[in-house]
């Protein structure tokens, strides 16, 4: 599965038309559609006009300035921003076909396919195995052998279980904040998702847990889907296959800002040749 | 080291003047008030124990029959009281706990902003004010009165307690609920859980040691009270096991009752009495420590 992949990135061509091109060839199927979805925080409008499609098995990383409503458009993919009194969302997003926010369509249905890892490690006041046989045990997965395999596998997918292997039954908030973090995908990764988006992963973390985590990003992405907001543009061009920029646009009349999706395209081409000059400025550094 | 010598030295110690005084002063105030805290309440507990303590023998605590005042100690015991408050208390915890907690939750987790939930809220609030002897008054008036003569009972007085037990329980444990950071509900709701999973399974856990031990102050609070059985649960001098029927005694009523008396035997039980009652709200604290310890296991 990785090989393709690969393959593109080491024989891109020297135009990023081309080669958007060439990638499409490649391009899995669609597994987000968003068109013309705006966000709404009661009368606030946080996020306008965004349409965007998100791929199978690749990384799309939303970068942004702050406010610029990249986490929103996230916690909107898997209606977490249901939570929050006053949300409401306006256009269409479909997933896999299916409308997110059509009548009788449970939240929680749609969030046992698309899983969420939050900016702050948020394990449970519970035991390393219990957090990750958190989320089979509330699918109805009671079987202890049942639940000793999926612990096993999601540690090892996120690369955590030789370093707590010894103390699965040891609080998970003894552990260090990286390790925490990957505790947090891990607990994700033990309900077998389909899409997993991530807040700002590593916002919190040094660089050594920073990089244990982006390399687990690259090692799931050929069985998962992954959308991650990232402060770090860096991170951007380091993990994902396409970035999705975001920007602040201000009314000075009404003195209101509202979030919108300047451009979207592989990362290559928005770091390399982007073709809005806002996003030009943001990745040169010129406007943070 | 030449270069260092020629630097001025750097005055690194607190600085002086009004800045280190009133540092002093507040020290100072913050300890004055914490010995005067602890007079009073260890007062009460040395008058209790010096006075109660020779009171006190298994007899005493168990002897089901309460001697005339005239009486000296020695005769008789305190048993039928210490049977009527451990049943009337406990069966008031069994009512106004589970009830407190789902209100709570109700308010906390449910309700939202919903008029229902700001109604259940406020009306908890107004409901810690009222003055206990007017609960005992409401149950004399709604339970006791239309039963007539056999109205007095132990559940009556339950009801009272229970009654002022609710609001405490209701208001200590939406603060614990509050205090559940909302990450942790997050984490639940993003791996596909329901609400009533997210409240079973995280919130109450992460909670549970505040809600406990709230809950068991009210318990502790309410069994010591005495205006809500005046009108409630009668007197007896033996003891009456059915909390359902027939009136019955409980420990602050016989504080009340002896310590009114002028003879010595009666002012000794009163103390007594009284002593027991502490010890029981001590233990029923104790035992919520090592219960919300075993809870708190994973809480760092």
């Amino acid at each position: 599965m990785e090989q393709p992949e690969q393959k593109i990135k080491l024989t891109l061509p020297e135009t990023t038309e081309a080669a958007a091109k060439q990638d499409d060839a490649f391009t899995g199927a669609a597994v987000f559609d968003a068109k013309n979805v705006s966000i709404y925080y009661s009368a606030f409008r946080a996020v306008t006009d965004v349409s965007l499609t998100i791929h199978e098995n690749e990384i799309t990383a939303f970068i942004g300035p702050s406010g610029c409503g990249k986490t929103t458009v996230l916690r909107t993919l898997n209606r977490m921003n249901d939570l929050i009194v006053g949300a409401r969302v306006e256009g269409d997003i479909h997933y896999r076909g299916a409308s997110l926010y059509e009548r009788g369509v449970s939240p929680t249905a749609v969030r046992r396919r698309i899983g969420m890892v939050f900016q702050k490690p948020n394990p449970f006041p519970k035991s390393i195995y219990d957090n990750i046989a958190y989320g089979p045990r509330i699918n109805g997965i009671r079987n202890k052998g049942r639940l000793d395999e999926i612990v096993e596998r999601s540690l090892r997918q996120a690369a955590l279980w030789d370093e707590v292997k010894d103390r699965l039954n040891k609080s998970a908030l003894g552990i260090s904040g990286g390790q925490q973090q990957r505790l947090c995908i891990a607990r994700t990764l033990s309900v077998e998702p389909d899409v997993i988006l991530m807040d700002e992963p590593c916002s919190a973390l040094d660089p050594i847990a920073t990089g244990k985590i982006e390399d687990l990003m690259h090692e799931i992405k050929s069985r998962y889907t992954i959308v991650i907001v990232t402060h770090n543009m860096q991170q951007a061009t380091r993990v994902s296959d396409r970035t999705a920029f975001y920007s602040v646009l201000r009314d000075d009349k009404s003195d209101t800002r509202t979030g919108v999706l300047v451009e979207y395209g592989r990362t290559a081409q928005i770091f390399e040749d982007p073709h809005d000059t806002r996003t030009q400025a943001y990745v040169t550094g010129r406007v943070g | 080291m030449a270069a260092v010598s020629n630097q001025p030295t750097i005055d690194l110690r607190e600085p002086g003047g009004w800045r280190r005084s009133k540092n002093q002063i507040a020290t100072f105030v913050m300890y004055l008030a914490f010995v005067i805290i602890l007079i009073p309440l260890g007062l009460v507990i040395f008058e209790v124990i010096a006075k109660g303590a020779k009171a006190i023998s298994w007899q005493f605590l168990t002897n089901s029959t309460i001697p005339p005042n005239v009486m000296p100690l020695g005769q008789g015991g305190m048993g039928a009281a210490v049977v009527g408050t451990l049943e009337i208390t406990a069966f008031a915890a069994v009512m106004a706990v589970p009830l407190g907690i789902l209100g709570a939750v109700y308010i906390g987790e449910y309700g939202g902003k919903s008029w229902l939930a700001k109604l259940v809220s406020f009306m908890a609030d107004v409901m810690v004010g009222v003055p206990s002897i007017v609960m005992g008054l409401f149950i004399f008036t709604v339970w006791v009165i239309p039963r007539g003569l056999n109205g007095l009972s132990g559940l009556a007085g339950s009801l009272a307690l229970a009654c002022l037990m609710l609001p405490l329980i209701i208001r200590s444990t939406y603060e614990m609920l509050r205090l559940v950071p909302n990450h942790l509900r997050e984490a639940s709701y993003a791996l596909g859980a329901t609400k009533s999973r997210v409240t079973l399974t995280v919130v109450l856990p992460a909670a549970v040691s505040g809600i406990v031990s709230g809950s068991l102050l009210a318990v502790a609070r309410a069994a010591g009270e005495t205006a809500p059985l005046l009108f409630t649960i009668g007197a007896v001098e033996s003891t009456n096991s059915n909390l359902f029927s027939g009136a019955t005694t409980a420990l602050p009523s016989q504080i009340f009752t002896n310590a009114l008396s002028p003879y010595v035997g009666a002012e000794d039980r009163a103390w007594g009495a009284a002593l027991t009652l502490i010890a029981i709200a001590f233990i029923l604290l104790f035992v919520a420590r090592i219960v919300t310890a075993r809870f708190t296991r994973y809480a760092r």
